[in-house]
């Protein structure tokens, strides 16, 4: 059985889904191998098989073997046969050109000869290596270094948690930096105006060019004004600019 | 061997048979095997039976003849697909193709063009260290094996005759 070491026992279903049916016979490895050892056996001129003879042959040889379901020793039984039946076929007088139905066979049975003299080769070189050893590469399995016991003293520790605390009080100091808001200036100049005017515009309270401290500034004098009760406040639509008008009730109260 | 071997070649070169004297003149149990294009320390043959009786490794499983002839077609027409290894071998090959690329020896190198796109088998640097193998060329050329694979005679009628198949009987066909 060692023929067979690597080829799954004879007549057996591959559990994969395909269902192959493996057909290995120890003493042959396929129609081929069966026909050439036939083929050797009867001492035939490869060249010129007696085509029915050997088909006669091949055919009981692989009923004796119980290998009739074997599609591929069946498959070259049929084609011996049709290859019989086509040497039977009558040559017309004067044909020069004839073409030999054996000639493929022929060429596929040389093929795997040559296949076979390559295996021979295989063979010894295999079974001389097969005798040798080598040191067999094991791999590493990495081992992930285990922290061990942590090494420290108590003052060490104590000055980390020093360091730590220290690190987690200081406080996140802003530098502040004032801005001037004149807002009671502002109030001055929106009175002067309405002393003199009932209604202005927030441009015409507001110098050209202002900085954001004057706006600011105005913006607060003007609400301040709004809730003392001096001005009224006005926006006829949404984004437009304000516009300003003395509070006539308050002036009257 | 490249004739302008720079230093680290020569200094590697004559290192590997320095290391190979050694173990062949100083009796070693294992030589330096170069293969594969690499190097290998083996033990020697003449110690197999040594080894395995002392069970220190066992041989590794022997191929079957069709493992044999499938990998001897995948290594002389790589890269090759499975329809072809089929019809040169007369046989499916499913089965052994599937074991070999499990046993490492042929690996799927590319895939073919046409129909299905097939998968293309070659073989692996493991398999020519399997086979004491230094690199494919090492497999005997074509035309160095016995029967070369050469156009078959043309056949002419007197050289077939006929006649010589019409006396036989017929194979039964059941």
């Amino acid at each position: 059985m060692d023929d067979v070491a690597l080829a799954d026992p004879p007549r057996t279903m591959t559990p994969s889904g395909s269902e192959v049916f493996v057909v290995e016979l120890a003493e042959f490895s396929g129609p081929l191998d069966l026909l050439l050892s036939l083929i050797r056996d009867e001492q035939i001129d490869i060249y010129d098989i007696p085509i029915a003879r050997i088909a006669e042959q091949f055919l009981g040889r692989i009923s004796s073997l119980k290998l009739d379901e074997a599609a591929d020793y069946l498959e070259m039984a049929a084609r011996l046969v049709r290859i019989k039946a086509q040497m039977l076929l009558p040559r017309r007088e004067g044909e020069d050109v004839w073409e030999d139905p054996r000639a493929e066979l022929v060429r596929r049975l040389l093929e795997y000869q040559q296949v076979r003299e390559v295996v021979d080769v295989l063979e010894r070189r295999s079974e001389e290596r097969r005798g040798r050893f080598a040191r067999a590469y094991s791999q590493q399995t990495i081992q992930i270094p285990v922290p061990g016991a942590l090494k420290i003293s108590l003052p060490e520790l104590l000055s980390a948690v020093d360091r730590v605390l220290r690190l987690a009080r200081k406080p996140h100091i802003h530098d502040v930096v004032p801005r001037a808001l004149d807002v009671d200036g502002a109030i001055g100049i929106v009175r002067a105006l309405l002393a003199i005017r009932s209604h202005a515009q927030w441009k015409d309270v507001l110098p050209r060019k202002a900085e954001p401290w004057e706006v600011l500034s105005l913006l607060l004098a003007l609400l301040e004004l709004a809730k003392l009760g001096e001005l009224r406040l006005a926006q006829p639509r949404p984004f437009a600019a304000f516009e300003i008008s003395r509070d006539s009730t308050g002036e009257a109260a | 061997m490249a004739k302008h071997a720079d230093d680290g070649e020569t200094t590697l070169d004559s290192a590997l048979a320095e290391l190979r004297d050694h173990y062949d003149s100083d009796g070693h149990g294992v030589e330096l095997i170069e293969v594969a294009g690499g190097w290998q320390i083996l033990t020697r043959p003449e110690y197999t039976e040594a080894i395995e009786r002392a069970q220190l490794a066992a041989r590794p499983q022997r191929l079957s003849a069709a493992a044999l002839e499938t990998l001897a077609i995948i290594a002389y027409r790589q890269p090759i697909g499975r329809a072809e290894i089929e019809e040169i071998r007369g046989v499916g090959a499913g089965a052994i193709l599937k074991s070999l690329h499990e046993r490492a020896l042929i690996d799927i190198v590319a895939r073919g063009e046409g129909l299905g796109r097939p998968l293309l088998y070659g073989t692996t640097p493991s398999f020519l260290e399997q086979f004491a193998l230094r690199h494919l060329e090492e497999l005997p050329r074509a035309d160095e094996l016995a029967i070369a694979l050469r156009a078959p005679r043309p056949a002419t009628p007197t050289s077939v005759p006929a006649v010589k198949d019409n006396g036989e009987a017929p194979p039964r066909a059941d």
